[in-house]
């Protein structure tokens, strides 16, 4: 079988296009991960509530989306938050395992609850991005890969921005690097957990509404997050540059294999990805290398 | 009050019974077992046989992520793999019952044994990541190396025969799958008054600190897995020979957390705690699905809400107990003996 070259090149771009979601994605992860210590393995659900939700105020309430957008991220905001409050919170304390298990659980009710509200169905998100297709020299991509990789892009240049300059986002940073000394210089610890799940789940329902208008939405969206731990791994759990450069070389990766070896070997491939790094570098490609003591 | 159960010697304080009250309880426990099928309801016996495969399950869970520290979230595709394995030896070779289950055993530790490789550079959260990563894989293996899995179709499973006698229903299968339960689960209680178990419990404690005192973290967390996997195959043998057939479907990633969910709410690192998780977690959706029937008349489409209903309820007693009641069932059971054990008296 001959490969083309405009193949390659146009499966590269739609690889990327995905794999920017999964960086934002990602992005939420490590939010999380840097600020409370916490692996959260609903991220993939998360992204899913947001999807279904902006799908509420989209079509079944039929708002415009200038409207829907903002009520989404802010209703995902307050899911964050309640999460944080209620479930993660009170077991902050104990060991890193209990707060794992606990995000497990809230995958499974998460998925519960989307299927009790909208069914197990699959659906499609309204069209709100531009239908012209998109095209660099000769290749061809699809608009809405186009626009919802510049739409994240545009998410995590103004999340990067706002970790370097905002007074928030230095208290996150703050409170990832010591909590006691953050909490020592008056930084409101508790808040800046509070607030770290809010963001990211507001990014989270970002990401959901784009990865949702691209391939449709359905409770089975969720697993789009194993792709996601995939690539928090590889890049390192506190790294916001790692998950970046993860999330777009796995997107690459899984287009590129799904393209060529067919689409059941995508998860093989990342998954394998996934063990080779874990074998290899534990902490991943810009993780930071904690060293244990008793 | 009950007085006297000083101990004077080790032995007497590690004995698998403690006092003469549980030689009681256990006692009347074997005699219910034994009398169980009397109720003649086939329903039931399903479920018993349902129940005790999922507490050979849960105990093997239990005894990797309870006692030995390691999280898991492969433990179904364990099972899977036990699951066709016995398909696949009493559909091709129609090899004997009991050595089909020890080779389904065998094999699901073996590959348990692969899969707890990474546990030596890794550990804890990414540990289970690298579990659900081998499932993941092994879910692929099961679907697309059709000669033996018969791929997307799945395997079906010949009645299990032993000494020409068919266990085609499960009150036939009841005595197939209750002494070996029985066995396994004192097999696994037995394992934990060892030089093993204890290695197991010191390296779930602290393992560095076990480390330095001379057990090999090398040795036992791959001794772990193998065992734990070797319950999951056995219980997959079992499974198979109980639902006749094996697809790739049958061991979704969420059984995984249906057996992450019982050792919780049972109660980690406890042997009855796994009991009481597994019988617990496999009865609350059929009581869910009487509740649905029984709501029909008021609401018509109850039964359509049922799985969410289901998954929101699993996920919430998972949350509730790690928050609520950190030691589970078994720890509520404790309470509960030691109020009557001094009753008078209140702690």
């Amino acid at each position: 079988m001959a490969i083309e070259f405009i193949d390659i090149v146009e499966t590269s771009l739609a690889g990327l296009g995905t794999g920017s979601l999964m960086a934002l994605t990602g992005v939420a992860f490590v939010i999380i991960y840097k600020a409370t210590k916490v692996i959260n393995l609903a991220i993939g659900e998360m992204l899913m509530i947001g999807a279904f939700v902006f799908y509420g105020f989209s079509a079944s309430l039929a708002l415009p989306i200038w409207a829907s957008v903002p009520l989404t991220l802010a209703v995902s905001a307050v899911i964050g938050g309640v999460i944080e409050r209620t479930m993660i919170r009170p077991l902050l304390k104990d060991n890193p395992v209990s707060v794992f298990m606990v995000t497990i659980g809230l995958t499974s009710v998460l998925i519960g609850v989307v299927e009790l509200i909208w069914s197990a169905e699959p659906r499609r998100l309204p069209e709100f991005l531009p239908s012209q297709p998109v095209i660099i020299a000769d290749a061809f991509i699809p608009s809405k890969t186009a626009y919802s990789f510049l739409i994240a892009a545009a998410a995590m240049a103004v999340l990067i921005t706002v970790f370097s300059f905002w007074r928030g986002g230095i208290a996150l940073r703050a409170t990832a690097t010591d909590r006691a000394a953050a909490s020592s210089v008056g930084i409101d610890v508790p808040g800046v957990f509070s607030f770290s799940w809010m963001l990211a789940a507001t990014v989270a329902a970002l990401a959901g509404i784009l990865v949702g208008s691209v391939g449709g939405i359905s409770s089975a969206m969720g697993l789009f997050g194993l792709s996601v731990f995939v690539v928090v791994i590889v890049g390192g759990l506190d790294s916001i540059l790692g998950a970046l450069i993860a999330g777009l070389f796995i997107g690459w990766l899984e287009a590129m294999v799904g393209r060529f070896l067919g689409g059941e070997f995508k998860l093989l491939a990342t998954f394998s990805i996934l063990l080779v790094v874990l074998v290899v570098r534990p902490y991943g490609l810009f993780g930071t290398h904690e060293i244990e003591r008793l | 009050m009950r007085v006297g159960t000083a101990k004077e010697s080790y032995a007497a304080d590690e004995g698998l019974f403690k006092t003469d009250t549980q030689k009681v309880w256990f006692g009347l426990l074997m005699a219910g077992l034994l009398l169980f099928p009397l109720n003649g309801s086939n329903y039931w016996m399903f479920l018993a046989v349902l129940v005790m495969i999922n507490v050979i399950s849960t105990t093997g869970l239990n005894i990797l992520t309870g006692y030995t520290g390691q999280v898991s979230l492969g433990h179904a595709a364990f099972m899977a793999v036990g699951a066709y394995t016995v398909a696949f030896f009493d559909g091709r070779f129609d090899t004997p019952v009991l050595l089909n289950l020890v080779l389904a055993g065998a094999v699901a530790a073996g590959i348990g044994y692969l899969v707890g490789l990474p546990s030596l550079r890794i550990k804890g959260l990414y540990l289970a990541i690298a579990t659900l990563a081998a499932s993941v894989i092994l879910g692929f293996v099961f679907l697309n190396w059709t000669p033996v899995t018969g791929g997307l179709r799945g395997l079906n499973v010949p009645t299990a025969t032993i000494a020409g006698i068919e266990l085609a229903t499960p009150d036939r299968l009841y005595w197939l799958v209750m002494p070996i339960c029985v066995v396994m689960v004192l097999a696994a209680k037995n394992l934990f008054r060892t030089r093993v178990g204890r290695a197991f419990i010191a390296i779930r404690d602290r393992d560095i600190s076990a480390e330095i005192i001379g057990i090999s973290l090398f040795k036992y967390k791959l001794m772990s897995f193998a065992i734990s996997s070797f319950y999951a195959g056995v219980a997959g043998g079992l499974w198979a020979y109980l639902f006749r057939v094996v697809t790739p479907e049958s061991f979704p990633a969420l059984a995984s957390i249906f057996f992450l969910a019982a050792v919780i709410v049972g109660g980690a690192g406890t042997i009855v705690g796994g009991i009481f998780g597994a019988v617990f977690m496999t009865l609350i959706p059929e009581f869910l699905k009487l509740s649905a029937t029984a709501l029909v008349p008021w609401f018509p489409d109850a039964s359509i809400y049922l799985a969410p209903v289901r998954n929101i309820i699993f996920g919430l007693l998972i949350i509730g107990f790690l928050i609520f009641e950190p030691m589970g069932l078994a720890e509520m059971w404790r309470r509960t003996r030691r109020y009557f054990a001094l009753w008078p008296f209140r702690t």
